[in-house]
């Protein structure tokens, strides 16, 4: 019922009614009946300073490209959308503080949370205490949805495991032969994390692989001279790096100088948003992910003229190329709306609340200019992965992904119930089997 | 031990190496926030801005001059200029406008004081360039790398971090040694730093040297990020990061030390490198180690000296 039909005695009767409703309700302000209101709020949490400002602000101006298409479209559900941001830099305290400011003050309707593992880690306890429809728009922690249900959190994109294992299974199935093998990953919960994950699962598929350096420098380091020259004397055949942003360009330029790149290969999972920056520096033979299936030179986009739009439309207003960020924020709105649509269709045209939205999002299918990704029961979003090795193209001034393999997000993602470091265990070399072939990008 | 010694020469040497680079560029930075201490009792967090500032200009004016057709090796001097001209653009600029009314005040005030204008350096950083990293390498590239022998194989260096990184550090410390004790200024720079009030007293104006000691420290900040810029990517956060390893460097060394810093740095250096080959989970806390033991066993620093306190 639109707010025009109510009479002032309608108005009355139901505050005085959710009065009532509230004082024998209360905490149960996620089963009232919302009337439609004057604008969708919608609380992001992103880095808008520091070093993950490299992601947190291509974020925040993909939210607000999105604002404005869907504004200029009617908006959601006929309701006009607002964005308010929130800088993750400062720290878990002050975004949980934050949290509740946008929820309980702004009366935000719905919180897009987060870059940072730590932060979303810290915000979902919240999403389950406020009763508010959390969407996890970008980390990628997999101990999320693997430490109890999330009632009111769900995640529109893949999560770590998927990230690390794609790229393993794509090595051992294109360079079986390597004998030695080392680890240079950022001193944080996804470098520490990543790793474990990365030798659990290799491990499982490849035992014997012998570990010559372990070296975990501090996030945001500004050099790498050290770590390189120790990479140069112990020669391992492979190197992971879940480096991203400034420190895996500062790491693949002294890399690259010094010639590191020649002597082994490098799997990089988040080298995509690095790429346009390095430019040909990075060199054609290693092996990189983009943290999902949005490579802009995708072999097989679901809508390539969506995601060719989004590329052109993206650059001309920001002067920059789309990186994964990008098109995570792009997939969070698209879940957005396909939620409310769902969830208003099924109320008859009403309104939903926040349980009606947060059981619109259980099982939500939403499409992404790439692909349809389905949110799972426990919340956690199914992407597929795409990883490739990277080559220099004409007309393409930074390096790419050929021979690229597009991992269904079902195959490299812990089923529910299970802990990825459980599951990566229980790995079985036929698994190698399943690998789909590449596709020349 | 020896045994040890003798299994691991090999790294130990490129552990030296290593950690020669490093504490180079560590004792640029460390040295400027020292003498600025040293001169005008002001712990500046800002330093850390002018750091990040220099090596943004030195990418910037790398770019231009490439984009001007000028030679490439002018890159290598395009690093100086860029921090000359932070250095002399924003040292008088933050002296007069903003430590200027705070010299004499309490510490946590003049604390406070610089930590606001680094929140508001880091944002004018953003505005500028924005929050994608900058890179400019020429610099690097231009003088090719240098093979050094390793168990019967080579392990390549950057020349310019095996040579330009610790041989300016080394002018550096050399020019200021020369410059503090056998030139006028460097003199009356000294003797303000040992004694204000006698100094002004004798006729010194200590305003005049303010504005030179903290223009000349600015310009030592700019030049560390400056000749950092073309080994690594400049992106927002990087003045915070190295303002904390510059505290601890002074701390160390003690306050107004400039030798004291370039020992410490090389220590700081070294430790860190050792650290990453055979121990790499103790790199990070290396330096904080080092400050805490030798601030234990002196708390004014290696080179510090106790001043009596008046009553």
């Amino acid at each position: 019922m639109p707010p025009t039909d109510l009479s002032r005695r309608d108005l009355l009767a139901g505050a005085a009614g959710l009065t009532a409703g509230g004082l024998l309700m209360a905490g149960s302000d996620a089963d009232a009946q919302p009337q439609r209101p004057a604008e969708l709020k919608i609380g992001i949490t992103t880095f808008l300073s520091g070093p993950a400002s490299v992601f947190g602000v291509p974020g925040r101006q993909a939210a607000e490209m999105m604002v404005d298409e869907f504004n200029q479209q009617g908006g959601i559900g006929g309701v006009k959308v607002r964005a308010l941001f929130v800088d993750e830099a400062p720290g878990t305290e002050h975004l949980v503080g934050e949290f509740r400011r946008l929820v309980q003050s702004e009366g935000v309707h719905v919180m897009f949370a987060s870059i940072s593992s730590g932060s979303c880690l810290a915000c979902t306890p919240l999403s389950r205490d406020l009763q508010k429809t959390t969407v996890l728009w970008d980390c990628a922690t997999q101990r999320i949805f693997e430490e109890g249900p999330q009632p009111f959190a769900f995640r529109t994109q893949g999560f770590a495991t998927p990230e690390v294992l794609a790229p393993l299974l794509y090595l051992l199935k294109t360079k079986p032969d390597f004998r030695t093998m080392a680890v240079i990953n950022q001193d944080y919960a996804w470098g520490r994390d990543s790793w474990e994950m990365w030798r659990t699962g290799m491990e499982a598929l490849k035992p014997g692989v012998r570990i010559v350096a372990e070296l975990f420098p501090r996030l945001g380091a500004p050099d790498f001279t050290t770590e390189i020259t120790r990479l140069l004397a112990a020669r391992p055949d492979v190197i992971f790096s879940g480096h991203w942003g400034g420190d895996l360009v500062t790491l693949a330029r002294q890399a690259a100088e010094r010639r590191l790149f020649e002597r082994s290969t490098f799997v990089l999972p988040v080298a995509e948003a690095s790429l346009p920056i390095l430019g040909r520096t990075f060199p054609a033979g290693h092996v990189i992910g983009t943290r999902g299936d949005h490579w802009n030179n995708h072999p097989r986009p679901k809508d390539p003229a969506r995601l060719r739009a989004l590329n052109e439309t993206y650059r001309a207003r920001f002067n920059e190329a789309v990186i994964y960020p990008v098109h995570h924020m792009v997939q969070a709105f698209n879940a957005l709306k396909a939620a409310y649509e769902k969830a208003i269709a099924a109320k008859g045209g009403g309104w939903p609340n926040d349980m009606e939205l947060a059981a619109a999002f259980r099982g939500l299918t939403f499409d992404s200019p790439t692909a349809s990704i389905t949110l799972r029961e426990d919340g956690q979003g199914l992407e597929d992965q795409i990883v490739g090795v990277s080559t220099h193209a004409e007309g393409t001034p930074y390096a790419i992904p050929k021979d690229m393999v597009i991992f269904p997000a079902a195959m490299v993602s812990t089923p529910v119930g299970m802990k990825s470091v459980d599951w990566l265990k229980t790995l079985k070399p036929d698994i190698l089997a399943q690998v789909p072939a590449p596709i020349s990008g | 031990m020896a045994e040890w010694f003798g299994d691991n020469s090999g790294l130990l040497g490129l552990a030296l190496l290593d950690g020669l680079a490093s504490a180079g560029l560590i004792f640029l930075v460390a040295v400027g926030l020292n003498l600025v201490f040293g001169v005008l009792r002001i712990i500046n967090v800002a330093h850390g801005s002018l750091y990040a500032i220099g090596a943004y200009a030195a990418a910037s004016v790398g770019i231009f001059f490439a984009s001007a057709g000028l030679p490439a090796w002018a890159s290598l001097p395009a690093l100086v200029v860029a921090a000359a001209l932070v250095g002399g653009i924003l040292g008088p600029l933050i002296e007069r406008l903003v430590l200027r009314r705070i010299y004499g005040q309490e510490e946590v005030l003049q604390l406070l004081v610089t930590f606001a204008l680094f929140m508001i350096l880091e944002d004018v950083q953003k505005l500028i360039w924005g929050v994608q990293p900058v890179q400019h390498d020429l610099a690097m590239r231009l003088l090719g790398t240098y093979d050094v022998p390793f168990a019967g194989d080579v392990v390549p260096f950057t020349a310019y971090q095996l040579f330009v990184l610790p041989g300016v550090a080394l002018v550096v410390l050399v020019g200021l040694a020369w410059f503090l004790r056998r030139t006028l200024t460097g003199r009356v720079i000294v003797a303000v730093t040992t004694d204000r009030e006698a100094a002004t007293a004798m006729g010194i104006d200590a305003r005049r040297v303010f504005l030179l000691t903290f223009t000349f420290g600015a310009m030592l900040a700019a030049l560390g990020g400056a000749l950092s810029s073309p080994t690594g990517a400049i992106v927002p956060g990087i003045g915070a990061q190295t303002i904390v390893l510059s505290f601890a460097v002074v701390a160390t060394a003690g306050l107004g030390q400039t030798e004291g810093a370039a020992l410490t740095a090389l220590m700081i250096g070294l430790g860190r490198s050792i650290a990453v080959y055979f121990e790499p989970e103790l790199e990070v806390v290396v330096p904080y180690i080092i400050m805490v033991a030798v601030l234990l066993v002196r708390p004014q620093g290696l080179f510090g000296s106790t001043v009596a306190r008046r009553i």
